[in-house]
């Protein structure tokens, strides 16, 4: 790195581990095959909810190519969850299965297709009981108990928090909108379908290799669950296939290989079918929402009342989290002084919900960008002006105690509105055809663990040897978003050499030091600050060495080219391999650290956890359409997307997060749901769940704006989940631009354009939409004084920094 | 019941005894260790799993070995000649069309199959060609890109 000049950051090179991809390398965890190696099988209930009275596995076990036949009776009697406060999962189920798709038995046997023949034998008796299919009947029986803990009967945590004098605030308003939104439930459906292979060997140790993005948190609740030592586990991340969320959690098929493993004495390999894959789900939330804001004769928010109820499926998963953020990023955009969040998630006997890209935010987020829109049409305000008059500020506190630094929303909407042509063609554009605008903020980072602890996010050792090579350790898991290519950029920065002179090896759990995971947009920002740290310390030590060799101080040198020279005389220095021979001949061996954790910032209240992050992205983005008054159908036509990444470490790679959000939101807006009958998912092929080809992706417009931010590397913030919040609501809004009416649920499928017109032409409210709330008592609200305003510092404190 | 299978895979003759129902995909993959070729559904709706037979796009996990046989198959793993990468997979790596890189291989042997046919394919073509290849990461910008690069790059090597 020249001083004050970047020379591989900011630049478009491809990923480190493109060449593998592209020429059919690249090992996913399916295509490992190991000797002896066994297939599994799982069996999965075929009912919503039922008792199991009965598993009967002797024919399946006298199958001819069976090896083994397990039930939860062979496994330890421990229930699981990703968050300490749900551990309601059993990989194979004992008593009840609360889902279609719980899996009960798991075979292991010489091929595939036996093992799933065997699955057939094997004899179930079930009890069947009441399934509870919708937040409403989960309420409404309170006698039928999918579990036996929560917040109530059948609901998995209710919260209430309130910050400042919410009522006074609406009642001083100038208009008070309340609005109600429905967000449909959608999927992650990433191309690679889960699988792992487990092989607990004969000195009773246990590897697996899975496509997960959390080996850490795999690994610790695989230690709980079999009852080994972690000391004794080992997880190995392959290359993942697309996680977007949906390979978050410990799953069933991870636990059954591992103990048909051990039963076996062979290695075990289970991959799901994509029918499976639907059904493991853990993806995006039905959420209602009620939403009351008070807004200012010119816009501006005086203080906002947000309900959310969400339909949390079988299972805790990631819930919790997920019910705090739908409630914890709308004060990060807009200035709101005064804000009340209430939050409910319910139990329901549907595959579990659990983070999808942006986790928990685009719903609400949906409900207040579709709000403003309509509050602007009633105070009748440019809805991008409007937006543009009421930014946070950067650098201060929020209502909820979020500290914000830097905001570069403000150049995004400028950007935005001048490529798109919204000044020309906001309510100009020829019937049917409309235009929208939306914004959004999200987290670089989750600022909290998800169990309690004082150690790293993450950790990395940068190691350099005689032969020139660096090598990167780092437990962070690269699922096809460039991380681990970010982390080779930010060394080859560091040190002054390419990227392609370091080897970064993937996530492995005996040796690669910790880190939590590819989630919440955390890896860039967390691991690339370790990597900066770590290559700073070889960095110190290799200027050390060739400082003493040249005669000179070592403040002198500067690394760049693949050599180590003094600053202004490139030819007075050595090559870089020499200058690592020079280091490592006077300190011996050349490992070194870098850990980061975020800054301690959490609001000092109970559910303050959730929400703080080290810095936060921002997005604007306008949304062209295309309405067909007779069908229905909603063609989204041109997207333009501006993004405050911070910096781009790679625009190319910023660039492909981005776009691949823009898709993604635009498959949600218009097209995708999971959704059920009677428990079984209506829809779990690729075909019949609808999602955007190349022809229903228009053209995508992205404009990378920088700046700069103090916490992240290099000034970095997050590019993959953030892109993907605005979209869905400036599709709405775009559609009411065109043909006038609201469509305020996800998707905005032909069926409901066609029938808000027909409203229309009958005189009624030209809107589709929930028309009821659930009846449900929320607890007391804790209140807390809004810190809306407070100055933050510049740049925090934070552990490990020295 | 097992049959004896002779394919042609990369321009190499592979004798396989494997069971009669068994699909291309699973042959591939299994039987000759070629897992360049991924799956998606196994129930042809995702493109993902895409090979050549004869030059044409096929999805390899509705078609049957049997009916192969005699024919040219071609995988990823045969698009790069004597370690000279295709000139979609160079453009493919230099733009990014790659994330996560699991329909990848299907996507380049379906474009490869369209230049071949249509050396000069407009933006709209390349779409087309490609709607069947479902990829949940890119949102298919940077996939367009690259095709349209390598149709350039090949057709100034032709001229």
């Amino acid at each position: 790195m020249k001083k004050g000049n970047f020379t591989v950051v900011g630049q478009s090179l491809p990923k480190i581990d493109a060449w593998a991809k592209v020429v059919g390398e690249t090992r996913y965890t399916d295509d490992l095959l190991m000797s002896r190696m066994a297939h599994g099988k799982l069996l999965r209930s075929p009912h919503p909810h039922a008792l199991i009275k009965r598993i009967d596995t002797a024919r399946a076990r006298a199958l001819p190519g069976v090896y083994a036949v397990i039930t939860g009776h062979d496994l330890p009697r421990v229930k699981f969850g990703i968050l300490p406060v749900s551990q309601d999962e059993e990989a194979l189920c004992v008593e009840k299965v609360r889902m279609v798709g719980d899996a009960v038995a798991a075979v292991a046997a010489v091929d595939e297709e036996t093992a799933e023949r065997a699955t057939l034998l094997i004899e179930v008796e079930y009890e069947p009981l009441r399934p509870l299919m919708s937040i409403e009947d989960s309420l409404a029986h309170p006698e039928v108990r999918i579990h036996e803990y929560g917040d109530g009967p059948n609901v998995h945590k209710a919260v209430a928090l309130q910050f400042g004098d919410v009522e006074a605030a609406l009642a001083s308003a100038d208009l008070v909108r309340e609005d109600v939104f429905f967000f449909e439930g959608n999927t992650h459906l990433p191309m690679e379908q889960h699988s792992a292979v487990a092989q607990w060997g004969a000195d009773g140790k246990l590897t697996l290799w899975s496509s997960t993005q959390t080996p850490h948190y795999v690994h610790r609740l695989l230690s709980k669950i079999l009852q080994v030592p972690q000391a004794h586990v080992r997880v190995v991340a392959a290359p993942v296939g697309g996680g977007f969320g949906g390979k978050l959690d410990p799953f069933a098929h991870e636990i059954a290989a591992c103990k048909l493993s051990q039963l076996t004495g062979r290695p075990v390999k289970i991959t799901l079918t994509r029918e499976e894959v639907f059904y493991v789900h853990r993806g995006r939330h039905p959420v209602l929402m009620w939403i009351k804001t008070g807004f200012t004769k010119d816009g501006a928010i005086t203080g906002m009342h947000f309900r959310s109820w969400l339909d949390g499926g079988a299972y805790g998963s990631y819930g919790v989290a997920s019910t705090f953020y739908t409630g914890a990023l709308q004060t990060v955009t807009y200035k709101i002084p005064v804000y009340k969040f209430e939050g409910a998630r319910v139990f329901t006997n549907k595959p579990p919900c659990g983070p999808k890209r942006g986790h928990g935010t685009p719903q609400p987020r949906f409900a207040m960008e579709c709000q403003i829109d309509k509050a602007a049409e009633q105070l009748g305000l440019d809805p991008a002006d409007m937006r543009r008059r009421n930014l946070a500020e950067p650098f201060v506190k929020t209502a909820n105690h979020l500290t914000v630094t830097t905001i570069g929303l403000g150049e995004c909407i400028d950007r935005v509105v001048e490529a798109s042509g919204w000044r020309e063609k906001r309510g100009n554009l020829p019937p049917g055809k409309g235009i929208g605008i939306a914004c959004s903020s999200y987290l670089t980072g989750a600022g909290t663990a998800i169990y309690w602890n004082d150690m790293p996010h993450t950790g990395v050792v940068v190691r350099a040897d005689r032969s020139g090579l660096v090598a990167v350790l780092c437990g962070a898991t690269d699922i096809g978003q460039g991380s681990d290519s970010i982390l080779a950029y930010l060394v080859a920065e560091v040190l002054g050499i390419e990227p392609k002179d370091i080897r970064v090896h993937p996530a492995d759990t005996d040796l690669t030091p910790v880190d939590l995971g590819s989630y919440s947009s955390r890896v860039t920002l967390m691991a690339g600050n370790a990597v900066i740290q770590a290559a700073e310390r070889l960095r110190a030590k290799i200027f050390e060495a060739v400082a003493r060799k040249l005669e000179v101080t070592a403040d002198r040198l500067v690394a760049e080219d693949r050599r180590v020279f003094v600053d202004g005389d490139s030819d007075r220095g050595v090559s870089f391999a020499q200058a690592v021979v020079l280091a490592e001949s006077l300190f011996g061996v050349l490992a070194f650290p870098g850990s980061y954790a975020p800054p301690k910032r959490a609001g000092k209240y109970k559910g303050g956890g959730v929400g703080p992050s080290p810095c936060y992205s921002y997005s604007a983005c306008v949304v062209e359409v295309d309405v067909d008054r007779e069908t229905g159908e909603v063609k989204p036509t041109e997207v333009w997307i501006a993004h405050d990444v911070g910096r781009a470490l790679n625009p190319l790679l910023v660039e492909g997060q981005v776009e691949g959000s823009i898709y993604m939101g635009l498959g949600e807006a218009l097209m995708e749901e999971q959704v059920f009958r009677k428990g079984v998912h209506k829809i779990p092929s690729m075909l019949e769940y609808k999602s955007p080809t190349t022809l229903e992706t228009p053209e995508i417009h992205t404009i990378l704006v920088e700046s700069d931010d103090p916490e992240g590397p290099f000034g970095a913030k997050e590019a993959g989940q953030g892109p993907l919040l605005p979209v869905i609501p400036a599709v709405a809004n775009a559609v009411c631009d065109a043909v006038g009416v609201r469509i305020d649920e996800t998707p905005i499928t032909p069926e409901k354009v066609i029938k808000a017109l027909e409203a229309r032409r009958q005189g009624q409210p030209a809107r589709v939409g929930p028309e009821r709330l659930p009846v449900f008592r929320f607890p007391e609200a804790r209140v807390v004084e809004s810190a809306f305003g407070e100055p933050a510092e510049r740049i925090a404190e934070r552990p490990f920094a020295s | 019941m097992k049959t004896l299978l002779s394919l042609r895979v990369n321009g190499e003759e592979r004798d396989v005894f494997a069971a009669a129902h068994k699909t291309l995909l699973e042959v591939l993959r299994e039987d000759l260790n070629l897992t360049g070729t991924k799956h998606g559904c196994e129930l042809g709706e995702c493109g993902t799993c895409t090979v050549l037979v004869d030059g044409e796009p096929v999805l390899s996990c509705l078609a049957l070995p049997v009916e192969c046989q005699g024919r040219e198959i071609k995988t990823v793993e045969g698009m790069a000649l004597g370690g000279q990468l295709h000139p979609l997979q160079q453009a493919f790596a230099e733009l990014g069309a790659a994330q996560c890189g699991y329909c990848t291989p299907g996507i380049l042997l379906t474009a490869e199959a369209l230049l071949v046919e249509n050396p000069t394919p407009t933006r709209d073509e390349v779409k087309h060609a490609l709607a069947g290849n479902l990829c949940r990461c890119t949102g298919y910008t940077k996939i367009l890109d690259a095709v349209e690069l390598a149709a350039l790059r090949i057709k100034g090597a032709r001229a």
